[in-house]
């Protein structure tokens, strides 16, 4: 234990974290005199972790605190604060996250208003808080107030003519082009790291990836600058899942506060899984969606104890972001839904239909914009990033301005159309004609309508287009972009329309069977509002392969009932299906696979019926296996090794004759103990014989002093026969979470297979190209 | 002899974030607390009944007072008719915070400015400071792949930062450049290679 203590004080802490301290072996005791080396048993940038060693490390010192606190109450102490350091961490994971959030949606909105001009009484208001306490504004127009100016207004001094409308078209392009360009550089100059989505990286990491500074403190302040500035230029982008990167940043940079996570891998990626549930949880409100977006899309490994911790971060994160009430009404999304109006069972049948324009839209959008990110990435597009950004920006600003439904913010525009029409509502969307007497302004039966529903559905119908088209080419650009909000606004979109059209069917045609059954006349039949909420909800469907439960939830919990529960779940049903038939992955594992992650599939089932044989190198032509041996190789002849291969690990054998394993050394940890042991150990040279047994072989006199690294040996790789089926060796990569598995026949090393061989076999089985599987 | 400095300073390190956490809770509730007296208001909505148009009053009155007869002008309404034209509106309390949004928008654009300008220096003035500097002897950083060319070298780079520097100078110095290389690879990775983050 003071081992590791003493090695952690030896080292400065960053964020691209160096897990010092020695490997938890039995060895260890024999050793205890040796410090551990600095650096031995860290990880390379672009590797995988073992799994295996980092789990049994955090056992041997979970067993040593607990062996210890027997002993002193200062040592119990001790062991009482590791177990409760992992709630403290939870907790401060769920309060920075909900600052954060909150920071950003603050910002997201002032910035927003921005572009189309300022309050002149208190200039940090946007244009809703500017005419919050206003005495002047009207029932008709509900934003007009004297406080709030366009930019018309503060420019030439007026706000009608086509002058001003023109001046107010130039101003929000311009600050829309502003904002793009100020992302983007601030983007390539500081954290190049902090472009995209992030969703697909992090799930890479938490199967056992490393990518330093992925989540270093730099693409933490970068990617939540960024997101406001992205946001706000009006491109078509949401925020949910640069929010999940950023509570991963936090996660990963508060770990460095406690030792037992700072050193572990495996530890650190359960926090993040559950950092990960709060950035969703702070994203929708909704804390039981985001643990379940934590447990299907993102984690590899979520045992039980994650759980409850991932809900305690995502609870802390969604109190502390009600606390700071970004909008006033302690309400954690814009589009908070309260209306409880009962459905009718033939309405089932336009949800359903949803859901199969839902499975449509996903299936073409990833096939298009992975179509799009591939030529982004392979020919002359992906030189010009900026140009690209500002490009796209421009584009979307001249087509968005003169609809107002696209120059508004989505998520203004997801919220106006999952509003209820009532009597107090005046806008465009809500204009219908009242023929009726009554004095309640609750429920309303449903009403024709009027010249404003009609010049809105054509609108929205072009909004629609918009959306589609644009969105495929901005997601991926090289800004922080979402995908949720813009699928979401595609979905009630074309809700609102459907709901719409049936509401008005109803009314001119109430003596049809299926509505005379169900509606009676001057009865609320057909809600528009539960139309866009289906079609948001099976608009969102494809993720990923297995179900999305966590969609579910997170409509349910945004309606806060459990009244819609069974049209969601149609059209979420349907839509998956239908996507499932178009095309088998989902927008993460297609990008997964477009940049070439070594990403082992958990859930898909392998069905082929190869041995492992044939997937092991080295191949039938290709020369022998390198291996060490265990006390006949020199300093200088592992050097050489070394420096000819790239290979990151070799097996120990007993001598190259009978090729009986003893162990798999790391390149890693023999390049730095190597080093270490010629600059620190007396004697060491080249011609030094280096030993992995327990005691150095006898030498004759006058030779230099042997070198021992048995401390940097794992003992017990993991090995199969040659005979053993691949469906055997796939599982047990996939539940072991194992980086390379060494093949046996009647008892001999033969041959090796590492997770790429594995992947690339996959690949090949499936057809696609396995030179495209890039990481090791 | 280390464990118990060490274990001391890990909980130390612990209870001052109890303390840390704790207290930005504390800060965000009295928040809450101080509110301005003007962020808080009754918002009625009222729409046309018969001959009488719609109408949205926003008043600053307390939560119990917040309701039709209090806050409408009912100037315009004739006797019978009030009763009825109270029931259609609907009377919302909301309060807001205005220091969080000032705060949080201040914050927000400081960061924005002070990564701006360093964005300018890095980009224009350092360039131009280091030509003046350096004559035009420019030294060329060789672009080195991210596999692992000089396994020594690397190793070397490992052993060489356990050490501690003790000249804080050197110290600022060295993890900028440290971090320049960090973002060039990086930006090498993504933007040119299009090996991460296509």
């Amino acid at each position: 234990m003071s081992e590791v203590l003493m090695s952690c004080f030896l080292f400065n802490i960053e964020d691209k974290s160096y897990n010092g301290g020695g490997i938890g072996s039995s060895t260890r005791m024999m050793d205890f005199l040796e410090e551990p080396i600095p650096g031995v048993g860290t990880y390379d940038d672009f590797n995988t972790i073992d799994w295996v060693r980092e789990k049994s490390r955090d056992r041997d010192r979970h067993r040593e605190i607990t062996n210890k606190s027997k002993e002193s109450t200062w040592a119990l102490i001790h062991s009482v604060s590791d177990a409760f350091s992992g709630w403290l961490l939870m907790l401060l994971i769920g309060l920075l996250s909900g600052s954060l959030a909150g920071l950003i949606d603050i910002s997201a909105h002032w910035m927003t208003d921005l572009k189309e001009g300022i309050c002149t009484e208190g200039l940090w208001f946007n244009h809703e808080h500017c005419c919050w306490d206003s005495d002047q504004v009207t029932f008709e127009d509900k934003d007009k107030c004297p406080k709030w100016n366009s930019w018309s207004q503060l420019l030439i001094s007026t706000e009608e003519g086509a002058f001003a409308y023109i001046v107010n078209y130039f101003m929000y392009v311009l600050w829309a082009l502003l904002f793009a360009f100020l992302a983007v550089s601030l983007v390539k100059v500081f954290a190049p790291y902090a472009c995209g989505s992030g969703i697909p990286e992090i799930k890479t990491i938490l199967s056992g990836f490393i990518i330093r500074g992925y989540l270093g403190k730099w693409t933490l302040i970068i990617k939540t600058i960024t997101l406001v500035l992205a946001v706000s230029s009006g491109l078509s982008l949401g925020k949910e899942g640069p929010l999940v990167h950023v509570a991963c940043c936090c996660g990963n940079i508060l770990c460095h506060c406690f030792n037992k996570y700072r050193k572990n891998e495996a530890k650190r990626r359960e926090v993040l899984s559950a950092a990960a549930a709060a950035g969703v949880s702070v994203a929708f409100g909704a804390p039981i969606g985001g643990v379940l977006f934590s447990l299907e899309e993102v984690s590899y490994y979520f045992p039980l104890k994650t759980l409850w911790r991932s809900f305690f971060a995502a609870l802390v994160a969604a109190f502390t972001l009600r606390s700071i009430n970004p909008f006033g009404n302690s309400r954690l999304v814009l589009f908070y839904v309260e209306f409880h109006t009962p459905w009718h069972l033939f309405e089932l049948v336009p949800f359903i239909l949803l859901g199969i324009f839902g499975g449509l839209w996903g299936a073409l959008f990833i096939r298009t914009n992975i179509a799009w990110c591939r030529k982004r990435k392979t020919t002359q597009l992906g030189k010009y990033p900026v140009i690209e950004v500002l490009v796209v920006t421009a584009i979307t600003a001249i087509l968005a301005f003169p609809n107002e439904y696209t120059r508004m913010s989505t998520s203004e525009l997801i919220s106006e159309l999952f509003n209820d029409c009532g009597l107090l509502d005046s806008s465009k969307l809500c204009d219908y004609e009242n023929h009726f007497n009554s004095s309640k302004g609750g429920d309303l039966p449903d009403r024709p309508a009027g010249a404003g529903v009609y010049s809105a559905m054509w609108q929205l119908a072009l909004t629609l287009i918009l959306k589609i088209v644009i969105t495929i080419f901005t997601f991926g650009m090289k800004i922080p972009s979402g995908l949720f909000i813009p699928s979401m606004a595609v979905g009630a979109i074309a809700g609102r329309l459907l709901g719409v059209g049936m509401e008005q069917m109803a009314y001119y045609h109430h003596d049809w069977a299926i509505f005379n059954s169900w509606c009676s006349q001057g009865a609320d039949c057909i809600t528009p509002g539960l139309y866009a909420m289906v079609g948001a909800a099976a608009c969102l469907g494809k993720w990923s392969d297995s179900n999305d439960c966590f969609l579910v939830v997170i409509m349910f919990e945004l309606t806060g009932g459990l009244e819609y529960i069974v049209p969601l779940m149609a059209a979420a049903m349907t839509s998956k299906w239908v996507a499932d038939a178009l095309g088998r992955e989902g927008i993460y594992d297609a990008h997964i696979r477009l940049n070439g992650y070594p990403f082992l599939e958990a859930k898909e089932e392998f069905a082929h019926k190869t041995l492992a044989m044939d997937v092991m190198k080295p191949r039938r032509n290709d020369p022998l296996l390198t291996v060490l041996t265990q006390d006949s190789m020199t300093v200088e002849d592992v050097e050489t090794v070394i420096s000819e291969t790239t290979y990151s690990g070799f097996p120990v054998v007993v001598s190259r004759e009978s090729q009986r394993l003893v162990g798999f050394v790391l390149r890693r940890d023999l390049i730095i103990s190597i080093e270490n042991a010629r600059k620190k150990q007396d004697g060491v040279v080249s011609t030094s014989i280096i030993y992995f047994t327990e005691h150095s072989p006898p030498m004759p006199p006058y030779t230099p002093p042997t070198l021992k690294l048995r401390n940097i040996l794992d003992l017990s790789p993991f090995t199969v026969t040659d005979l053993t089926p691949m469906e055997i060796v796939v599982d047990i990569f996939r539940k072991l979470g194992l980086r390379q598995c060494l093949v046996t026949h009647n008892g001999r090393l033969l041959g090796i297979i590492t997770k790429k061989d594995v992947l690339k076999h996959i690949a090949q089985m499936a057809n696609q190209d396995p030179d495209s599987i890039l990481f090791n | 002899m280390a464990t118990p400095w060490a274990g001391l300073l890990r909980l130390g390190s612990s209870l001052s974030l109890s303390c840390l956490a704790l207290s930005a809770l504390l800060l965000v509730r009295t928040a809450d607390a101080a509110k301005n007296s003007e962020d808080v208001r009754c918002k009625c909505i009222c729409p046309p009944y018969k001959d009488i148009p719609g109408h949205i009053y926003n008043r600053n009155i307390s939560q119990k007072d917040c309701d039709c007869l209090h806050v409408v002008e009912l100037m315009s309404v004739r006797e019978p008719d009030i009763e009825a034209y109270c029931l259609r509106c609907e009377c919302k309390y909301e309060e807001r915070s205005s220091v969080t949004i000032k705060v949080t928008i201040i914050i927000y654009l400081s960061i924005l400015g002070l990564l701006l300008l360093y964005m300018v220096y890095l980009t224009l003035v350092e360039p131009i400071l280091k030509r003046r500097l350096f004559g035009h002897s420019q030294l060329i950083q060789s672009d080195d792949d991210v596999g692992d060319h000089q396994p020594f070298a690397n190793a070397h780079d490992v052993l060489a930062r356990s050490r501690s520097r003790a000249n804080v100078l050197n110290k600022v110095e060295y993890a900028q450049q440290r971090w320049k290389l960090q973002v060039q690879e990086q930006r090498k990775s993504v933007f040119d290679r299009h090996v991460v983050l296509s």
